[in-house]
């Protein structure tokens, strides 16, 4: 299990837990962050930018701060 | 009547379908967060006079964004009839979570799957009948932006609105808004059952584009570069309309307007022809080039490309205290600052709100834009006029990142960022067209309520009293100039133009109708007689000033209620007097200085 920041560009990884606070919690929820989820790191913007994620046909774009806080296992 | 309200996540085609229903104009874009408030219209639908309200759009029914909260609020203390509950059809697999919590409140309502036309394309099949039956609601398939399947959709409407309800009392459903709900489970059971999803779902297209535009290395410049090229083609698609524009409001005025008036007193007939005629023309000749900036707006805004440039600018608009998202809403200031205010509702940290609120004025207006064009047109060659343009907006950017540093500190937050990306799209022609229309129609009320009174003040201010030459010192206009006198001539500001900045405080508009009123001329003879009597520098310095200083009043009351604030208001209004008038010292100073 490590956090959805360390995952490589490129790789697929299966949504483990997330730990954030509620209203961010359900924010994600609705924006498809679910456990057991698939999840796919499209890129990455430079100066450490924030990760563009995939999940199902929703493409969503975060901050690594963000990423942190959800765990993900291959 | 009958209430009917559209509700949804974000930018699944809401404005959209109710543009359709009700042959409005909602703002429609390709950005989660384009509607912040009601709009509602009424419309005949079976039978029923309904009055059918556009909800902005929110993620939960708990969410606490202050657009949610409009959503909310409207739900808590008013009556629905019905609601009908738009989704994105090709990511319904998380959407329909949505569905199963309105379904929780107990109101009547529809379920419509919309932009049934991409899901096709992708290979998505829903069984909506199936579904109809596990929601026990209505379910129908539609593409609000094609029309497939809405008159269907509307037909159903109008019947549920005859099924007899019992009635929900809205503090039954503010209570129902706070019960906490299990929906997770029943949704993914559902979706397994009625949805079949393809393999690989990626739009191949969009992937493909943005491998270009979100290169890592290239991103950046590519997007500073596409805005120079559009300056270019605005200038030169847009001056000869301009042109041309101001050549006919000329020829109509010599030929109609000057016989008809002819017999008037000389008083009235120039306040007519001079004061209001020359005004407002003048500022009408740049009608065209405001369309035509606003249909590039409309393609940019509904391609998706802004969350892209939210993407790009994130990690640097993060040194700043500000995010993505503030970078987007600077770039919708570009077209008019107040829709931009508003849609920071969608940031929920007040900090962060408040924060990029105190930015966007800052923003290069389309209003400031046609001040630009006018001195630009009249003391630069064509050559240098898309650099000067150009030159323009990155100042408009250099105060905005300059006053985030300076100010994030008062303004502290810990907003998460996280932004969906919708595919890239592209506008109707029909769409284009509403927008353009839409711009007209804003301009029209603004050169009515606005600019007739800027224009009348500053004839009635240039033109009493009647005993000294219009306009010089010896007039009102010519006194209130020599009052700023020692605050505006450091700065290479002189009397005529002090004018037009005052009554620019109104409005942008005024001030080149308030410079055809001061000269007392109009079209060409305008321009050539502005390049005889000042020189590049003070252009400049005066172009400096009118970008900084506040935009208009109506800025100015969004600011307070969007902020609910008025020291708030008078923060904004003094730090952008103060910043103007430093940025233009500074300039117009150190290029004395240095000889020009
Ligand atoms: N392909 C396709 N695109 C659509 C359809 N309906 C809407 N769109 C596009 O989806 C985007 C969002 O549309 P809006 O009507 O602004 O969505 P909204 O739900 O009002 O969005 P918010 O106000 O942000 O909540 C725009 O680019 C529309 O042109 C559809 O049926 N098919
Ligand atoms: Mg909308």
């Amino acid at each position: 299990m490590k956090p959805l920041n360390d995952l490589n560009t490129g790789d697929y990884a299966t949504i483990h837990a997330i730990d954030a606070e509620q209203s961010l919690h359900q924010r994600l929820l609705a924006l498809g962050f679910r456990v057991g989820k698939k999840i796919e790191l499209i890129r990455r913007a430079s100066f450490n930018g924030p990760l563009h994620v995939r999940i199902g046909s929703t493409d969503v774009i975060l901050r690594a701060s963000e990423a942190q806080l959800i765990q993900i296992s291959h | 009547m009958k209430r009917i309200a559209l509700l949804g996540m974000p930018n699944t085609g809401k404005s959209t379908l109710f543009n359709r229903i009700t042959g409005a104009s909602a703002r429609v874009g390709n950005w989660p967060g384009i509607t912040v408030d009601l709009m509602s219209a009424k419309v005949l639908m079976g039978g029923h006079i309904v009055e059918l309200i556009d909800l902005p759009g929110l993620y939960d029914l708990h969410g606490f964004s202050d657009d949610e909260q409009v959503v909310r609020h409207f739900l808590s203390n008013n009556e629905v009839d019905l609601l009908m509950i738009v989704l994105n059809s090709s990511q319904i697999d998380r959407q329909l979570s949505l569905a199963l919590q309105i379904r929780n409140l107990g109101l009547p309502t529809v379920l419509l799957l919309n932009m049934q036309d991409e899901a096709k394309r992708s290979g998505i099949t829903i069984d909506s009948a199936s579904m109809a039956a596990k929601l026990n609601m209505p379910v129908l398939q539609i593409s609000a932006k094609y029309g497939d399947g809405c008159p269907a959709a509307l037909q159903k409407a109008s019947q549920q609105l005859s099924v007899v309800n019992a009635k929900i009392l809205p503090e039954e459903i503010s209570r129902r808004l706070e019960a906490e709900n299990q929906i997770e489970a029943e949704m993914q059971a559902i979706v397994k059952t009625t949805v079949q999803l393809p393999l690989k779902l990626a739009d191949e297209t969009t992937d493909k584009i943005d491998k270009v535009l979100l290169h890592p290395l290239l991103g950046l410049p590519l997007f500073f570069i596409a805005m120079f090229l559009l300056f270019q083609f605005i200038f030169t698609v847009g001056t000869p309309l301009q042109g041309g524009m101001a050549w006919l409001l000329g020829e109509f005025r010599t030929l109609a307007l000057e016989p008809l008036l002819a017999n008037l007193p000389t008083w009235l007939n120039g306040l007519l022809l001079d004061g209001i005629y020359n005004g407002i023309s003048t500022v009408a000749a740049f009608v065209p080039i405001i369309i035509l900036f606003f249909l590039v707006m409309t393609m940019v805004e509904d391609s998706g490309y802004l969350s892209r440039a939210a993407f790009l600018m994130d990690a640097f608009m993060a040194k700043l205290g500000l995010d993505g998202r503030g970078f987007v809403m600077m770039l919708m200031g570009f077209g008019c600052n107040v829709p931009a205010l508003m849609g920071t509702r969608v940031m929920r940290s007040r900090g962060m709100r408040l924060l990029t609120m105190l930015t966007i004025p800052l923003s290069l207006c389309s209003a400031r834009l046609q001040v630009f064009l006018f001195m630009i047109a009249a003391l630069f060659t064509a050559k240098q006029a898309p650099w000067v343009m150009f030159a323009l907006y990155m100042v408009s950017f250099g105060t905005i990142f300059l006053t985030a540093v300076l100010f994030k500190n008062q303004f502290q937050n810990k907003e998460p960022f996280i932004l969906e990306l919708p595919p890239y799209r592209f506008p109707t022609a029909m769409q284009i067209w509403l927008r353009g229309w839409q711009e007209v129609k804003y301009f029209l009320k603004r050169a009515t309520k606005f600019i007739v009174f800027g224009v009348v003040m500053v004839w009635a201010l240039t033109h009493y009293p009647t005993d000294v030459p219009p306009a010089s010192m010896g007039t009102l206009a010519g006194q209130i100039g020599a009052l700023f006198a020692p605050i505006l001539n450091p700065l290479g500001i002189d009397t005529q133009l002090a004018i037009a900045l005052i009554f620019g405080f109104v409005a942008k508009e005024i001030v080149v109708g308030s410079l055809a009123v001061i000269y007392g001329l109009q079209g060409d003879a305008l321009m050539h007689h502005m390049a005889l009597s000042l020189d590049w520098v003070q252009a400049m310095s005066f172009m400096l000033f009118t970008l900084i200083y506040t935009p208009c009043l109506s800025t100015i009351a969004t600011l307070k209620s969007e902020s609910k604030s008025s020291g708030f208001m008078w923060l904004s209004i003094i730090w952008s007097l103060a910043l103007a008038w430093l940025v233009s010292f500074i300039f117009y100073q150190s290029a004395r200085a240095l000889g020009f």
